[in-house]
């Protein structure tokens, strides 16, 4: 726990200085623009810049990653005293087939669209993960698309990505809309 | 007195069988849409704004229209409770601050409770407001316009203040979360300099929007939470046994006594911050949460199902939705998106919204108001019949329902901004809170800066900008000076404490 | 499950087929249509779009709906990189203002090229009226000049956005009659009004749209119009034009398609579009709102464009927002 808890104030502080460095950038049509000439108080008599507010800030949490780093280091805080793991093997498991699992699910929308992807990541997942009986999991996979198609794409007019699916749509919409 | 027979005639009007039925019907579908989460009220008036048109026609009107749509807007402020009690997303911004201690509750089986007490604090909210509404409306539009962005500013300030003790006892932990929202807030486009700015990774085509507020906050509640639980618990849980009759909803309803302080603090708190055109419904809930945690004798039980903790935000955003309602009315000017839209309906049924619409319009005016009155009975009325129907939500086994959360995330996500760069972040922003809340760090107070910030950070350049960068302006002037003397005392305690503590120890 | 496939692949094939064969034949939206629109809800575009949408709805001008979605991200850059990047351009739209010529000018990066854009139609010429409180007791152009010359820097304007129309128009004012007029940028029209209803502001150049109701209520009054001839709404305002310099500048509220749009798609929202033009409701909010301009349909809009964006690109380039 301590070392997680180490590394993650780390990665925190980290992506704090890319926050402060990316705070200082110009705007994209001067290309004479100094880096931090816009996180000041009162630039060219104009008020606070435009990296004013996020550059400050992004110092301010470096700051308390720094304080978490060095409480982590002295033992001070109760999960740097923890002896438990951060993940057990369980935690990692899991973390790794419903993380990725989710992912998957992402990337699967952006190739067959949602009411392709959604069948499968909720059949996958109430039937390997929650090992119940597959009809159970089809009836679901296929219930909760249809509902979903009803509500959002005709009911609410928005209209979820079809993708690679679009044309097996067309008559639908000749039908609903 | 004549206000009063203004009213009566309203409430009459607002009872007549068409009136009645659209506004059941909105009340309906203001339920569904806040309960599905992603959609809030603004996405089910704008769908229907188009509908209202064939309405007007028909009925011959111009209240019924907006009777519809203003019933719609009620229904999905009690139906936003809903899914942030049961399934632990919020269903729409306004009801964040209700997943804080409706969550835990219904984890801990008695999600009939938080469901009673939310649907009865909204309604007691919502009559708090109307009567505000109907007895000061005139006054409180000047109130309104007296808020400038020096005040709006202080305003936040304060709302930051009440919040300081949201996080846990770990303060670096609870300032980089609350820093890390801020930021997050401000990516993407700066307003008072027209540039694009803090374009992560580079990437205009991810980051120009911005970071949307409910990116954050379903990552963080739909997929981070649901994640922790599912590794905390093994995977096979049951919730605790989520039971419902008739004697339960009563049972549930007594606790209202112990949380009339929330209600009251929400439903005044929210009003006011509802009528300026800048802030709405959602700072409002969160406002109130925090204002009812400061003042709460049971503060340490925030945020582990405590009932103040519900009854304060669900009461705020009923009776700031309200509020909205008023800047919107007598100034032209929304206070939130769907006030906007509302505010774009009523300009295209031909009325102009603005300070002369009491007088020009009252067969619109108070049709509408009395239509608060009776839309406001009959979504309590709706909420409390179907608790049992939601209860039954919980009760399915924990694996299909965590299935169901993580589709309805990203579906919501989705439909709320229509965009797969979102869902993408929503995601990562999901696994990243999963990692980070292992290690305790408080989420909460990032999702309330998300919100907060985009307020905040314009109005205080702005004010700066009026005042030729002198910090002076919210101390001087008479509004905002109070409030910014509030706001910097109720930061300061907290640090007074610890050095009494520490003081204390040393003596010792 | 044999018989499943066959029966998917026979519908893929049939829709493939119904997608392909008319190329020739007159076109007609088989999905949803994406309406984009450059702005936020609740903005002047908004209303506008989705009376747009009414009018098309009630009157079943269109057989497949518009769905109208918002995106205000970066001045309108994400809408203009959206429509860039459409994967249907015939079925995707969007209603556009005057962020259409500045952002692609002010970021380069997104190498949005407007002329690509498919020309639909223009609706509506927004116009834009210089506003004072009451009680500043101000009533004439003149005596505005007067006063925010006394004032300096400390005379306040509000408008919507940085480098944009409103302070365009500041600009304009500060240059020509040696001002120094402090410009404060807000997110939206209706905030500028209410904060110059409520004398938070000095002045402000919002559209007659969104100061309408105060200045109904008095609390508001019209000093000069930036038309070429006076408005019928405010008959007694004069133009800028009437004092002396010759300056008029308009707000184009217009539709446009997707770069790559189709001809037979363009010509169909043309002509969706003007039916909307012509129908009572549109002519009726059109003189409300004190909206000008006549439809403006194909290469006659490219045509505007080009000469609006010269215009800005010029504008912008005098005051330094871009180089």
């Amino acid at each position: 726990m301590r070392v997680a808890e180490f590394v993650a104030a780390l990665a925190i502080a980290l992506f704090s200085v890319y926050l402060m460095w990316k705070s200082g950038e110009g705007p994209s049509w001067d290309p004479n623009a100094t880096r931090f000439a816009n996180i000041g108080i009162n630039v060219n008599n104009e008020g606070p810049g435009s990296g004013f507010w996020p550059f400050w800030l992004s110092l301010a949490m470096l700051v308390s990653s720094v304080v978490i780093m060095v409480n982590a280091a002295l033992r001070r805080t109760p999960q740097s005293r923890s002896e438990e793991r951060y993940l057990d093997a369980r935690g990692k498991r899991m973390f790794v087939l419903v993380g990725g699992g989710l992912l998957l699910f992402l990337a699967l929308i952006e190739t067959v669209g949602f009411y392709g992807a959604m069948p499968v990541f909720l059949f996958a997942y109430i039937r390997y993960l929650g090992r119940h009986p597959w009809w159970l999991a089809l009836l679901i996979a296929l219930v909760v698309p249809i509902f979903c198609f009803f509500f959002f794409d005709i009911a609410m007019r928005i209209v979820l990505p079809k993708r690679l699916l679009e044309p097996l749509f067309i008559p639908l919409y000749e039908i609903f809309l | 007195m004549e206000v009063l027979q203004l009213l009566l005639d309203g409430v009459w009007a607002a009872l007549q069988p068409v009136n009645l039925g659209l506004a059941f019907l909105g009340v309906v579908i203001g339920l569904l849409v806040g309960a599905m989460p992603g959609l809030g009220s603004v996405n089910g008036v704008a769908i229907l704004l188009p509908f209202t048109f064939v309405i007007q026609q028909l009925t011959g009107t111009v209240s019924s229209p907006m009777i519809f749509l203003a019933a719609i807007y009620y229904g999905a402020m009690y139906g936003g409770a809903i899914s942030s009690i049961t399934l632990g997303i919020p269903g729409a911004s306004t009801a964040v601050a209700t997943t804080f201690d409706g969550r835990p509750l219904a984890l801990q089986g008695n999600a009939d409770r938080a469901l009673v007490i939310a649907a009865v604090a909204s309604f007691i909210g919502g009559t708090i407001a109307n009567l505000l509404f109907t007895g000061a409306a005139p006054l409180l539009a000047t109130v309104a316009l007296r808020f400038g962005n020096p005040e709006v500013f202080a305003l936040m300030l304060l709302a930051f203040a009440t919040f300081v003790g949201l996080g846990g006892d770990d303060i670096p932990k609870t300032i980089v979360s609350i820093c890390f929202g801020l930021v997050m807030s401000s990516v993407g486009f700066d307003i008072i300099s027209g540039a694009p700015r803090l374009l992560l990774f580079d990437s205009t085509e991810w980051f120009s929007r911005g970071i949307q507020f409910l990116v954050l906050a379903i990552g963080v509640y739909g997929i981070g939470e649901m994640l922790w639980t599912i590794n905390s618990t093994s995977n096979d849980i049951k919730m605790a046994s989520a039971k419902i009759n008739l004697r339960r909803v009563f049972r549930a309803l007594l606790w209202m006594r112990k949380c009339w302080k929330g209600t009251l603090i929400g439903s005044f708190l929210g009003f006011f911050v509802g009528i300026l055109p800048a802030a709405g419904a959602t700072p409002g809930a969160l406002m109130a949460y925090g204002v009812t945690k400061m003042v709460s004798s049971r503060r340490r039980h925030f945020g582990s199902g405590e009932v103040d903790g519900i009854a304060a935000p669900e009461s705020a955003n009923n009776s700031a939705s309200t509020g909205a309602m008023l800047p919107m009315m007598t100034l032209g000017i929304p206070g939130s998106p769907t006030t906007a839209v509302l505010l774009a309906g009523m300009v295209i049924w031909g009325l102009t919204p603005g300070p002369l619409l009491f007088t020009d319009s009252p067969d619109f005016v108070w049709p509408l108001i009395g239509s608060f009155y009776v839309s406001n009975v009959i979504a309590v009325l709706v909420n409390l019949a179907c608790i049992p129907l939601f209860i039954r939500v919980l009760r399915m086994p924990f694996t299909i329902l965590a299935a169901l959360i993580f589709v309805l995330s990203v579906v919501g996500t989705y439909a709320a901004y229509q965009n797969m760069y979102d869902v993408w972040l929503m995601m990562f922003f999901g696994i990243g809170a999963f990692l980070l809340r292992i290690l305790d760090y408080p989420l909460a107070p990032a999702v309330l800066a998300i919100v907060l910030g985009p307020i905040a950070e314009p109005t205080l350049r702005q004010s700066l900008l009026l005042s030729d960068g002198s910090w002076m302006i919210f101390i001087e002037r008479p509004i905002a000076g109070p409030i910014t003397i509030c706001a910097i005392v109720l930061m300061l305690l907290p640090l007074l404490g610890l050095i009494r503590r520490k003081f204390r120890a040393m003596r010792d | 499950m044999r018989n499943f496939m066959k029966l998917v692949l026979g519908m893929v094939a049939t829709c493939l087929a119904l997608a392909l064969a008319p190329a020739h034949a007159e076109f007609s939206p088989t999905k949803p249509i994406d309406f984009v629109i450059m702005a936020g809800k609740g903005g002047g575009a908004d209303k506008m779009a989705r009376l747009m949408q009414a009018i098309v709805e009630q009157h079943e001008l269109a057989n497949r709906p518009l769905v109208p979605v918002n995106k205000s991200g970066g001045s309108g850059a994400e809408a203009l990189v959206a429509l860039n990047s459409a994967t249907d351009p015939d079925h995707t739209i969007m209603v556009t203002l005057n962020s259409f010529f500045t952002t692609p000018l002010r970021q380069p990066g997104l190498e949005v090229d407007i002329m690509q854009f498919a020309p639909v139609g223009r609706m509506a010429e927004d116009t834009f009226v210089l506003w004072v409180n009451v009680e500043e007791g101000i009533n004439s152009f003149e005596e505005f000049l007067a006063e925010a010359k006394a004032r300096g820097s400390g005379w306040v304007m509000g408008g919507t956005g940085s480098a944009q129309e409103d302070q365009i128009i500041t600009d304009f004012l500060n240059d020509t009659y040696e001002l120094e007029i402090k410009y404060i940028p807000y997110k939206g029209g209706g905030a500028v009004a209410k904060d110059l209803a409520g004398n938070q502001i000095d002045s402000s150049v919002n559209n007659p749209s969104e100061a309408l109701g105060f200045y109904e209520a008095g609390t508001v009054i019209p000093l000069v119009a930036f038309t070429d001839e006076r408005l019928p709404m405010f008959p007694d305002v004069p133009t800028l034009a009437e004092t002396g310099v010759d300056f008029a500048y308009y707000m184009q509220r217009a539709v446009v398609g997707a770069p790559g749009m189709s001809d037979d798609a363009q010509a169909y929202y043309t002509g969706l579009f003007e039916s909307v033009y012509n129908s009572a409701e549109w002519q009726e909010y059109k003189s409300d709102k004190s909206l000008l301009g006549d439809f403006l349909p194909g290469d006659a809009l490219r045509d505007y464009w080009g000469v609006q964006r010269d215009r800005h690109e010029t504008i912008l380039r005098a005051s330094g927002a871009i180089n």
